[in-house]
């Protein structure tokens, strides 16, 4: 029964590593998701390839905010628990970020061809 | 004359010449020449006359959420513990996060509970109060009015200084709270007056002093602020932010977090993440207040008690 709970599991785990391997042979659009939660961007850092759009999805019960640390690049509206804020990265590049409410909160997109 | 009998003789008749008076105010001593014609009766500086004020703080109008279902609810539990105060304070300051979201309809609410209260009100902002799409502009309109900058004030009542300081305005990535140069500026010139022996009472939102980095509970440059203030001898430092009494006392400055009156945090580093403590409804009460600053000449001329909503 585990072992049946744990196939089926499985590919959901596994399916953003299966879409990135996807958008590496293939030019299709890549997405990929940042979660927040107890005042952390998941995963802190994250490698996409040009052209891929980044979803942050708040998963905190506090409001956050997705802020490019130049404050240009990208900048959220306040997202309250459950919402979510989307970007495409089309230039190869390192972008930091943070939420401007929590400057403490940092995260970082690179943005590179594979 | 012996010089105790002299000054006594001075005290009394409010001699008006040339003379030394001593005097201890803001825990600092001061010899002060008085020049001719600057009698006792028309001293350099307003002397303390008592009073009373409020600091209510992180009211976060608009949350909904676990452990609080209705923030507006405890907001004005807050205001009808300050109009049952046997002695009616001065005015009341709020040391931000009047809002969740810096909705219109959030301030408004909380500008109609607070209302009730029939107090003057001083704000600073939280950072919950820079959401809007002008990032603090809505909340500089309603609440900034005889303020400078980003909406820093000072005002003067009864011999004490009030500075209203501002730390959630253009925060940088990986920092923490902000005060920026302008208003560091500001700051020194708005002091530069004062004599050493007027009490200062300071009020921000974010601490401004580091209390826990990791969760970006401090000021990135708060320690400029506090050079300034080294030279009084009574500095009291009120802020709200982190939702609970964390006091320190260093040299003649006192720091003083307050209570919200929406939700609980957990103490510094306890848990994984700052954000609202969840706790029964029954022991929420407990765990929200507001605090009451009581004035009166001395030594040691501010004291404060902080009292739970139940």
């Amino acid at each position: 029964m585990l072992q049946t709970l744990l196939k089926r599991a499985a590919p959901a785990v596994l399916a953003p590593c299966a879409v990135v391997s996807l958008a590496a042979a293939a030019p299709a659009p890549q997405t990929a998701q940042v979660t927040i939660g107890n005042f952390t961007f998941g995963p802190a850092v994250l490698t996409v390839s040009p052209g891929a759009t980044v979803t942050w999805l708040n998963g905190d019960d506090i409001p956050h905010t997705v802020v490019a640390a130049d404050k240009r690049a990208f900048r959220s509206k306040v997202l309250d628990s459950g919402d979510s804020f989307a970007f495409t990265f089309t230039r190869p590049g390192s972008y930091a970020y943070f939420c401007s409410i929590h400057p403490h909160m940092t995260g970082k997109i690179v943005v590179k061809s594979r | 004359m012996a010089e105790a009998h002299r000054r006594r003789f001075l005290e009394c008749l409010g001699w008006a010449g040339t003379g030394l008076v001593w005097t201890v105010s803001g825990g600092v001593s001061t010899a002060a020449l008085l020049a001719a014609g600057e009698g006792l009766a028309a001293p350099r500086k307003p002397a303390i006359q008592p009073f009373t004020f409020v600091q209510v703080s992180d009211s976060h109008i608009g949350f909904n959420k676990d452990p609080n279902p209705d923030a507006r609810a405890t907001f004005r539990e807050a205001v009808a513990k300050i109009r049952a105060l046997p002695d009616k304070p001065a005015f009341i300051l709020h040391t931000g996060d009047v809002s969740q979201l810096s909705k219109p309809e959030e301030f408004d609410d909380a500008d109609q509970i607070l209302r009730e209260a029939g107090l003057p009100v001083f704000h600073v902002p939280g950072e919950h109060d820079m959401l809007d799409e002008r990032e603090g502009q809505a909340f500089l309109e309603r609440y900034g009015h005889g303020t400078l900058g980003d909406g820093w004030r000072s005002f003067d009542h009864n011999g004490v200084h009030f500075v209203g300081l501002v730390n959630v305005k253009d925060l940088k990535a990986g920092g923490m709270g902000h005060l920026g140069e302008p208003q560091l500026a500001w700051l020194k010139k708005d002091l530069a007056p004062l004599a050493a022996s007027t009490p200062v009472v300071v009020y921000a939102h974010i601490p401004l002093w580091t209390i826990y980095r990791e969760w970006g509970w401090g000021t990135d440059d708060s320690a400029q602020a506090m050079a300034l203030l080294k030279r009084f001898g009574s500095v009291t430092v009120l802020n709200g932010h982190i939702h609970q009494v964390i006091q320190k006392t260093e040299g003649d400055v006192t720091f003083q977090t307050a209570r919200s009156t929406a939700f609980p945090q957990p103490a510094p580093g306890q848990g994984r993440a700052p954000g609202p403590l969840k706790l029964p409804a029954g022991k929420l009460r407990a765990a929200l207040g507001v605090r009451t600053l009581s004035v009166a000449p001395g030594a040691h001329p501010l004291s404060l008690a902080d009292a739970a909503l139940a």
